[in-house]
């Protein structure tokens, strides 16, 4: 990978530049991005957001042992002669995580997956995998965010909250570009916020509609309806959703006027109740609205490489995630093979934990059963899943000390640009060792 | 790579680029290519494997598929369903697992086709903004080589180049953009029809004249402004066409201006069956067949060489560049419908079908792949394929050598259609069978020929050692479908279908020489358009695996 260096002109020539670097923290996966590096320290980043400055600014190499054994210091090798015989002798062993590394790590854990007959889940499972299932009922009419910029003129946001969570989502893509077809920018554009609380991007939206908490789907079945032109009943409309007919009505004119409609949704929807069937309900209503104009629907993606993720594991395995592998051959079943089901029902007896921190955001069954058995952990930061980790390595922080692609929230793959290198290895080089000797164990016990 | 001397010895070859026709001959291959066999008699290889009574050939080379990239992986994400019906692809020590159905995923894609005595594939239809993700895909598909073509045909800085009269940019930014994705040949989708489908509600083109607003263009100046551009960077596959207005009624004289408006320059028209229909007005009763009023034209037009886009009966899942053209699927199927518009380049569509039998319209897209292949006289021209998933599988392809060398089968498979074919096709008239030798040019010798890979598709010295041993059998279906044999670049590969050594195999692309003085303009453009910088589009050297550079030269 190359690594775009330009020595500056600027007065302190110990100051590296690298142009047009990629912010990984988020869905947006800005790569116009002017890193500042002074030894191993980002000092400027120029164009990020608030949420990119924290994480290029915040990122400090961590001069923990690049690898722990249940606590104690340990060799990279021997970490992983001891990862390798846990997951090799396990009998349901899973892996999960994979959202915030590159696409080159991911490959690697999901053929380790393979060899070990075990379980492949990404974080997927507990933000958008409920729109990954409505995707497979009724598919997707969508485009990359370089459209939107340049042709959607009526842009509605569902159920997410871009100003906290995609902070130039509006710059960048939706709101504000001057575009091909929208020389104005953003008086050519009209936005719409639905959501069930007024959150800071309402004051980026030109109509606000608030709907009651859990109403979604009722909402956006009203919306299906009067695309069609059916009649209905006012009153029962607004005690269900919380808003009027009559702003659901001008809604919708307003959606067939538009050239290029978009909606773009967030978790706001996916993790409440209906779940999937709120996913399906976008999907569909988008899809209904390309009988009167050109319309398209987007989640929102929030973590840097949570869409390479869902690429990897589709194309090894044929399923986006949830995938068990223990048969010899890929299954799926969300509910079954997802990793909050596997681990709160006691299922998995070894785990392998990689970007991602369970031990923080599952429920208390989950935790306590992975609290419990033996499990790995890859993290460039401590937290309190790798401080539970029976193996933990301490890794490189992907497009700040490693090269390597992700994908963005429109799956365009994009190439990292490092600023400095890390005394850790990448999660990469870990995992690859780690499917060499994987590979030899479980070679080992065939011929045995 | 080893440098020792391996023989295959007293199989009957096929090998039409150098003139053998089914003779005995033994093959000599060192550092994966044939080498001349040693004038030293006391030379013994260190490998010998006996092929007599055996037939071998080169390796097959599918030079139209979707196996890889943005639209390939969202097909296999959407269709869970088919999955677990299909063929399981166990792991074993040394493979991978996966799954089937008429999306395989990439690990599965590499074996199977291998399994099957093919090579090397060329994934059809990719936006360069998305060619880094089938550079990793292909990364993981193992055992064959592989290529793509770039979506170039709905590119609004060609568009606009046209538009401007400038035909030296348009030529400068082509070869920027294939070294840019480190692809390999131009590939144009419904020219100009999908930029309309994302301006319009239903948009499209429905003819060569007509315009496509805000660019002011029309398809027949962007089919003929890009095959002048590929001839003067002597692309060696100068352009790739899916026409206008396919899988509609009528279409048939869409295809021929087609062809007509490449004025001599050379072109491929890909899957011309979809592209060969008579008939109106969307009217079913009306649906008929027209190959052999373009068979004849093409017969005598050799600039032009085609491949068939066969249909064969049962689900599969319909994926394109032609955005419109997944509306109307969808809509006529009533399925799940994807489609994703990519900025400045491209467009996608896909749905699942179903080939029936019974349905006239199926019936007879059926009948007209089989017309083309019979109707083509010079084989070198016409090429086999499925359009793989669009008109079946890939796996399909032994089903379609023993349809094309048994004329008593094909006519006993003719009694099962739909009876109306006979009367709106002429597939019944055509009694030609094709020989083992044609068989071997529109598998291999001719796709390598079409694509201008000096290296493949023949056994002659210098060739690539891809060597696939058959053993015959009256069933060529049988024959085909599981071979004894496949060596890929001088390594036992695959042995009745086990996968012996999965070997990684190569990525194929060009890099032809341009004006570099455009990509200031290409910058400037880039910076003001498109969603990520200029710096970050190019796929880099460093970037790429095992791959091969083919030289753009007369």
């Amino acid at each position: 990978m190359s690594i775009a260096t330009k020595k500056n002109t600027a007065p302190d020539p110990s100051l590296k530049i690298v142009q047009d670097a990629t912010c990984t923290f988020c869905g947006c996966v800005c790569d116009d991005i002017d890193l500042s590096v002074k030894d191993d320290h980002i000092v400027e980043a120029k164009r990020a957001c608030v949420l990119g400055k924290s994480w290029f600014f915040n990122h400090h190499t961590d001069t923990r042992p690049n690898c722990l054994i249940s606590g104690q210091p340990a060799t990279i090798a021997d970490g992983v002669e001891r990862a390798a015989q846990i997951l090799a002798g396990a009998k349901y062993p899973i892996i999960y995580g994979l959202s915030d590394t590159t696409c080159e790590a991911q490959r690697v854990a999901v053929g380790i997956g393979d060899w070990i007959g075990g379980n492949v889940d990404t974080t997927t499972s507990v933000c958008h995998g409920p729109s990954g299932m409505a995707f497979q009922g009724v598919g997707e009419v969508t485009c990359s965010l370089g459209e939107i910029a340049n042709r959607g003129d009526l842009i509605i946001f569902w159920g997410s909250n871009p100003a906290e969570s995609h902070p130039r989502h509006f710059t960048k893509y939706s709101l504000m570009p001057k575009g091909m077809f929208l020389p104005n920018g953003r008086k050519d554009r009209t936005c719409v916020l639905v959501d069930v609380r007024k959150t800071k991007s309402a004051k980026a939206a030109d109509i606000f509609l608030q709907i009651k908490p859990r109403k979604d789907f009722e909402a956006l079945w009203v919306l299906r309806a009067l695309a069609q032109g059916l009649e209905l009943d006012a009153a029962s409309i607004e005690d269900e959703t919380g808003v009027p007919l009559s702003a659901w009505q001008d809604l919708m004119d307003r959606m067939k006027r538009a050239k290029f409609g978009v909606i773009l949704f967030g978790m706001g929807l996916t993790m409440t109740r209906g779940k999937h069937l709120n996913s399906e309900a976008v999907l569909a209503l988008v899809r209904d609205m390309n009988a009167y104009t050109r319309f398209v629907a987007k989640p929102m993606r929030g973590h840097g490489n949570v869409t390479g993720a869902d690429n990897v594991v589709s194309w090894q395995t044929g399923y986006p995630f949830g995938v068990n592998l223990s048969r010899g051959y890929p299954r799926f079943n969300p509910g079954e093979y997802t990793t909050a089901d596997t681990l709160a029902r006691g299922e998995a007896d070894a785990a392998m934990i990689i970007a991602s921190d369970p031990m923080a955001n599952f429920s208390q069954a989950a935790r306590t059963r992975l609290a419990a058995i033996p499990y790995i952990a890859l993290d460039p930061k401590e937290t309190p899943t790798t401080r539970a980790a029976t193996v933990a390595f301490t890794t490189a922080t992907y497009g700040i000390n490693t090269p390597g692609t992700v994908y963005r929230m429109d799956d365009v793959p994009i190439p990292l640009r490092p600023a400095f290198d890390s005394p850790h290895p990448s999660d990469f080089e870990v995992l690859s060792q780690l499917e060499r000797r994987v590979k030899q164990l479980k070679a080992a016990v065939r011929i045995g | 790579m080893t440098s020792s001397l391996f023989k295959i010895a007293g199989g009957t070859v096929y090998d039409p680029t150098n003139g053998v026709d089914g003779q005995v001959r033994d093959l000599w291959i060192a550092d994966g290519r044939i080498v001349a066999a040693p004038t030293d008699p006391t030379v013994r290889p260190e490998r010998t494997l006996d092929a007599s009574g055996m037939v071998v050939m080169p390796g097959g080379i599918d030079m139209h598929c979707h196996i890889a990239g943005p639209k390939v992986n969202v097909a296999r994400k959407m269709r869970p369903e088919e999955k677990r019906v299909a063929e399981k692809v166990m792991r074993t020590a040394t493979t991978h697992s996966g799954t089937m159905g008429s999306v395989p995923s990439t690990f599965a894609t590499g074996y199977k086709y291998a399994g099957m005595g093919y090579t090397t594939a060329f994934d059809a239809a990719i936006p360069p903004l998305a060619a880094r993700h089938v550079h990793e895909e292909f990364d993981d598909t193992p055992c064959i080589d592989k290529g793509f073509y770039v979506l170039v045909g709905n590119n609004h800085y060609i568009m606009r180049a046209i538009q401007e009269q400038e035909p030296e940019r348009l030529k400068a930014f082509l070869g920027w953009l294939l070294s840019a994705a480190k692809g390999y040949a131009p590939k144009i989708v419904n020219p100009g029809g999908v930029e309309v489908w994302k301006q319009h509600q239903g948009g499209n083109v429905h003819s060569l004249d007509s315009v496509v607003e805000h660019f002011d263009v029309t398809p027949r100046q962007i089919i003929r402004g890009i095959a002048l551009a590929a001839e003067e960077l002597k692309l060696p596959h100068r352009m790739h066409i899916h026409a206008n207005n396919l899988g509609l009624p009528g279409n048939w004289t869409t295809t021929l201006e087609t062809m007509k408006a490449l004025e001599g320059h050379g072109g491929h028209l890909t899957h011309i069956q979809f592209h060969s229909y008579g008939g109106g007005d969307g009217d079913e009763d009306t649906f008929n067949s027209k190959a052999r009023e373009l068979a004849e034209y093409v017969n005598s037009h050799p600039n032009i060489t085609i491949d068939v886009g066969q249909v064969m009966f049962g689900k599969t899942t319909s994926m394109t560049g032609d955005g419109p053209l997944g509306y109307y699927l969808s809509n006529v199927y009533k399925s799940k419908w994807f489609s994703s518009d990519t900025e400045m380049e491209a467009g996608c569509g896909i749905a699942p079908i179903e080939y029936k039998n019974k349905s006239l319209i199926h019936s007879l897209q059926w009948a007209i792949g089989l017309e083309w292949y019979l109707m083509v006289e010079d084989p070198w021209r016409v090429v086999m394929s499925t359009d793989h998933p669009n008109g079946g599988s890939f796996m399909a392809y032994p089903q379609i050598v023993r349809l094309l060398m048994d004329r008593t089968w094909r006519n006993d498979v003719l009694k099962t259609v739909n009876p109306l074919v006979l009367e709106r096709s002429s597939l019944g008239d055509l009694d030609r069978e094709y020989t083992l030798n044609e068989i071997c040019i529109i598998t291999r010798a001719g796709p390598a020929k079409i694509l201008g890979l000096k290296h493949k598709g023949h056994l002659g010295v210098g060739a690539d050692a891809d060597i696939t041993i058959y053993t015959p059998h009256d069933n060529k279906e049988v024959m085909f479908e599981l071979p004894r044999y496949v060596i890929k670049a001088g390594q036992m590969i695959v042995e009745l279908g086990e996968i012996r050594d999965p070997v990684r195999g190569k990525t194929l692309h060009v890099s032809p020489d341009y004006d570099h003085g455009v990509e200031a303009d290409i910058a400037d453009w880039f910076e003001k358009y498109y969603s990520i910088r200029f710096r970050n589009y190019p796929v880099t050297e460093d970037y790429m695996h095992e791959h091969e550079t083919i030289a753009c030269e007369e």
